[in-house]
């Protein structure tokens, strides 16, 4: 990079990136941005999460919410979910709303489907036993079959959140007047290439770090397996 | 009839759709009824329109899709049967696959500019990484006696890689592929959006830049059903091409 093979706009040097993120740390824009991002996404999935898994649940354990429901998720699982940042503009604006709902539509297949997956798998002699027991229906539900359900439960919920990430900066460059995605737009488009690059990384950089720090949640949770 | 079940919520969804966007509790606006979007899809496809636009889309993203294909295949083996390139390749793997790399959208039009070649290139960077990690996986899981045996046959390393790696591990690249083609999709129609130009994404950002409501959701029904028949093809292919393996002769569960 030093030795100028580049032009410096294309390809800033690492020192002058890093220069770049200190700046905008400082200027708190950079604080502010990550917190419009972060909150929308944490909403968006956990309003899929919850959603998500209780329909795959109901799915698994209700036939006629599964006849009922499976054509559609099936219908509507391969669609492009970015397909539909037009339409959350329409309907809820450019604010935090539009991102919302679409970081909800997106996530939530995922998390019904293993919810669904899992909770269909899980051993009928455990839920026969229980039952021969006498633990009621709801107890079956809740001791037997969630647990069973969580390993595949937890991978549909990581599938998620790597959507979210990928919809939140999607939205966010396309329509957004705030958040991380919409400073690397902006940025880009003022010509700050440093201060831009030194954004992509940190969103890339967080991506990863919300991966990690789930893996290491997930090996937790799961503890109690073999 | 029973053929038809599965049909059956799809459709009364289709008229639930139709009823709620005639019911005049939304605004034509934020729901436009179904009948109008379909008007304005048959208009589309009348004028050429959609073919361009659907022409231009499938291009840019069956383009990314081989590359990443034809690179990905050959790096997942290599990462898997060679320890230099595992130790190189890994940490590089295991990082990005993670990672949002649509953030990375402004950097490659800065460097390639507003045309294909970024956007194709935008594709290859996202549905390469679903090819590689399943290519290492397949590879990975082969029987150690599958390549003891084809050795004691005397194959050479070359025979090894075409007669016994590669069909072994076909099963589980092609769900990688499956995978990477939808992104593929995707991707290329969120540069679309961004970038704007032909295509169903561009077409559908202008549309709702012109606050024209059909025509936005037009384009939702064509990308979802672009993306449904893309789906069903690879479900398709891999039923053909995996005849001779015995997950064929299980009932198709996609």
């Amino acid at each position: 990079m030093r030795l100028h093979l580049v032009s410096p706009d294309v390809l800033p040097s690492l020192s002058s990136v890093l220069e770049a993120w200190w700046k905008l740390a400082l200027d708190a824009e950079l604080w502010r941005s990550a917190g419009a991002s972060l909150y929308r996404g944490a909403a968006g999935l956990a309003l899929a999460v919850v959603a998500g898994g209780a329909l795959g649940i109901a799915m698994a354990w209700w036939r006629p919410v599964n006849a009922l429901a499976s054509p559609l998720v099936e219908a509507l699982y391969p669609m492009p979910k970015s397909a539909l940042i037009p339409v959350t503009v329409l309907w809820l604006g450019f604010g935090d709303g539009s991102k919302i709902l679409l970081i909800f539509l997106g996530c939530m297949l995922p998390v019904t489907l293993g919810a669904f997956n899992g909770a269909r798998s899980s051993d009928q002699a455990l839920v026969w036993s229980a039952r021969s027991m006498g633990a009621s229906r709801l107890a079956v539900l809740r001791d037997v079959v969630l647990p069973s359900a969580l390993p595949e439960l937890l991978n549909g919920i990581r599938t998620a959140i790597a959507l979210s990430f990928i919809l939140l900066v999607s939205s966010e460059l396309i329509v957004a007047r705030s958040g991380l995605g919409y400073l690397i737009g902006f940025l880009g488009e003022g010509g700050v290439y440093d201060a831009m690059f030194a954004v992509v990384l940190t969103v890339a950089f967080l991506g990863f770090f919300a991966d990690r720090l789930y893996l290491l949640l997930y090996n937790r949770v799961l503890r109690w397996r073999e | 009839m029973t053929w038809l079940a599965p049909w059956l919520p799809i459709a009364a969804l289709a008229i639930a759709w139709e009823a709620f966007a005639r019911s005049g509790a939304v605004t034509p606006f934020m729901l436009p009824a179904l009948s109008v979007v379909a008007e304005r899809i048959g208009a589309d496809a009348a004028s050429g329109e959609l073919w361009s636009n659907l022409g231009a889309t499938l291009y840019r993203s069956f383009a990314g899709f081989f590359i990443a294909a034809a690179a990905g295949i050959p790096l997942g083996v290599l990462v898997a049967r060679n320890r230099f390139a595992r130790w190189l390749l890994d940490p590089v793997i295991s990082a990005g696959f993670p990672m949002p790399k649509i953030a990375f959208l402004p950097i490659i039009t800065l460097w390639l500019g507003f045309h294909d070649v970024s956007k194709i290139t935008m594709v290859v960077l996202d549905a390469i990484f679903p090819v590689v990690t399943a290519a290492i996986a397949a590879t990975a899981a082969i029987e150690r006696e599958l390549l003891w045996s084809a050795r004691n046959f005397g194959a050479s390393e070359r025979d090894l890689l075409r007669e016994v790696v590669l069909p072994a591990a076909s099963p589980q690249i092609f769900t990688g592929l499956q995978v990477a083609l939808p992104i593929a999709l995707i991707v290329d129609i969120v540069a679309e959006m961004k970038m704007g130009g032909v295509g169903l994404g561009g077409a559908m950002i202008t549309a709702s830049r012109f606050a024209d409501s059909p025509g936005v959701f037009a384009g939702i029904v064509e990308i979802a059903l672009a993306g449904y028949v893309l789906v069903r093809l690879m479900a398709l292919l891999r039923r053909r091409m995996l005849l001779w393996h015995p997950e064929a002769l299980a009932p198709a569960t996609v």
